[in-house]
């Protein structure tokens, strides 16, 4: 749609600068202030330049976090993606049955997190969990409090029980604006299923599956409360990500410079890829229309 | 033929289908057994979950449902949750409708500059702005009070509003914008009259959005209380560390905090998938 030119639109938007100016750009401007001081306690603070950044980037635990938070984000958007693409496929179209799977598919994305955590905190105990009890009853040995591969597996599968839906849900809505008039013609060139999926469904889903890579990616880079409940960042820092390792820091040693740094980094990287992503994004969006 | 996806034979067609149904029930077992197992756990008393290991309650009991339900303690934390939650969905609509008209009509000095900087919010990771958030809200005498919360998650709820409610409206055509104002409508009545009325399944689908979300948070918002306005989702936090062991109240506690979501989203079933393509279907 063609828009009209007009700067006295900037009044609409008003409301949402203000508040957002408030909730944002204040405490962002607070960490800023910390990230470039020192402090001896009370509140005498100096300046100290780029100190702290040159410190984190040197800093062995900020780049094993980074790793960690990089291989976990990359490993659940190789499951997810591909899976929940999967499930939409298979949904019911319309009718009872399309409203039940919806239903039951949105169930995990409106528990609390923390909850999420305890959910799977009890799923997986060895003593109590139906999940670890079954596995120490087939005789593998699993126990996410000690072994990291475990840790890593229970959180994983974690993230995907969580949030597959909501890829599922994003792709399940771009199937259903295909027409039907493109699968007649699909049928008519007596294409394969596989075609089909390739040069019908693909394409006209790419626009919402990019808005799902996106949520995704910005979400498990931030991932905090579920990891943080079930193995608390453990065993030793094997599922410590960047959020868990920097509220260690900022809250738990009020390191503040070192982890306003970090947190400037951080956010710097999150932007950097989302803004790769977004512009790939608006790029379809425009192709589309 | 409703299924025209489906090019085969009659007779590979019908297998195909029961294929699809085998995938969403191996799928949506996956997804319900831990819940099941969560419900399993609260109905039953602590001995007997540490003592006996069963598929469902053998003595199934309702006694820490009471627990929480008759101890203030508990089930203010509810309280408080629904209060914030409703509370940052209220503010998040409310401002973001007007952004969300102008970004969707008209073009303007930064526009999608601002429009990225507002989902950088978004993309903010909660763990940065804890401590900055609970020094702001602490200097401004609003350290743990609702609203404090409730402006915390506009942080994050706002962009993602504006976003939803800008796909929405982008679809109403503009001539009838311009017919009403021929008409000799106002703004604000055309937008509350007019406008509001043909988006509502976006706003719907933008407060349940802001529902879930500030729902579900609980770094900001444990950071930001202690005792008034005490989310639920901490007292469970607080409980499991003090305590250490009651696993069936804190089964119960977590069953009762999925009941408004799944609340929440029968009535929303219809517009879910849509929303979550933030109306850009």
């Amino acid at each position: 749609m063609d828009k009209t030119p007009n700067n006295k639109a900037w009044f609409l938007v008003l409301p949402v600068a203000v508040l957002v100016a408030f909730s944002a750009v204040i405490p962002l401007m607070t960490v800023v202030n910390y990230s470039v001081q020192d402090t001896f306690g009370g509140n005498q603070f100096f300046w100290v330049g780029l100190e702290w950044y040159e410190e984190m980037l040197h800093s062995e635990r900020m780049w094993n976090a980074l790793g960690r938070q990089l291989a976990f984000s990359a490993i659940i958007l190789a499951i997810e993606v591909p899976l929940g693409v999967f499930v939409a496929l298979n949904m019911p179209k319309r009718g009872f049955w399309a409203s039940f799977c919806l239903v039951l598919m949105s169930l995990p994305l409106l528990i609390p997190w923390n909850v999420v955590g305890t959910i799977w905190q009890i799923f997986g105990r060895v003593d109590i969990g139906l999940l670890g009890h079954t596995l120490a009853a087939l005789g593998i040995e699993y126990n996410y409090t000690q072994d990291a591969v475990a840790a890593w597996v229970t959180v994983i599968v974690m993230d995907v029980w969580h949030w597959t839906s909501l890829v599922a849900l994003l792709a399940y809505a771009g199937l259903q604006s295909i027409p039907d008039a493109y699968y007649q013609a699909a049928k008519i060139d007596q294409a394969s299923r596989w075609k089909v999926f390739r040069y019908i469904q693909l394409p006209k889903m790419a626009g919402v599956l990019m808005i799902a890579i996106l949520l995704r990616f910005m979400d498990s880079f931030m991932i905090y409360t579920e990891p943080f409940v079930v193995t608390g960042g453990g065993p030793g820092n094997a599922t410590t990500f960047l959020s868990i390792d920097l509220v260690k820091m900022a809250l738990g040693q009020f390191d503040l410079g070192p982890a306003a740094a970090f947190s400037i980094m951080y956010f710097l990287v999150i932007l950097l890829i989302s803004w790769v992503f977004y512009t790939v994004m608006t790029n379809l969006d425009r192709e589309g229309r | 033929m409703t299924d025209l996806a489906v090019n085969a034979p009659a007779s590979r067609t019908r297998g195909r289908v029961n294929g699809k149904a085998l995938v969403m029930g191996l799928y949506l077992t996956f997804l319900l057994l831990p819940i099941y197992w969560l419900v399993n756990m609260s109905l039953k008393t602590n001995a007997e979950i540490l003592g006996t290991f069963s598929l469902w309650p053998q003595n199934p009991t309702l006694a820490n449902y009471r627990t929480i339900l008759t101890d203030p303690s508990w089930y203010m934390g509810y309280v408080n949750s629904l209060i914030f939650v409703v509370m940052n969905t209220v503010i998040s609509v409310l401002v973001a409708l007007p952004a969300a008209y102008a970004f969707s009509r008209y073009r303007f000095l930064g526009d999608k500059h601002f429009f990225f900087w507002l989902l950088t919010n978004r993309m903010a990771p909660p763990a940065v702005f804890a401590l900055p958030f609970f020094q702001l809200y602490s200097s401004v005498g609003l350290f743990d009070t609702h609203i404090a919360v409730a402006l915390a998650h506009c942080l994050f709820n706002v962009p993602l509003a504006v976003w939803i409610l800008e796909g929405f409206m982008r679809g109403v055509p503009k001539e009838i914008d311009e017919t009403a104002y021929i008409d000799g409508y106002s703004f604000p009545r055309f937008f509350v009259r007019i406008f509001m009325p043909l988006i509502s399944s976006g706003i719907g689908v933008a407060a349940f959005f802001c529902f879930m979300f500030s729902w579900v948070e609980l770094l900001l918002s444990r950071t930001l209380t202690s005792v008034e306005a005490k989310p639920i989702a901490a007292t469970m936090t607080r409980t499991v560390s003090a305590s250490g062991l009651d696993w069936g109240v804190l089964a119960a506690a977590g069953v009762l905090t999925i009941v408004p979501g799944a609340l929440v989203i029968y009535f929303v079933r219809n517009y879910i998938a849509k929303g979550f393509a933030l109306g850009r279907v």
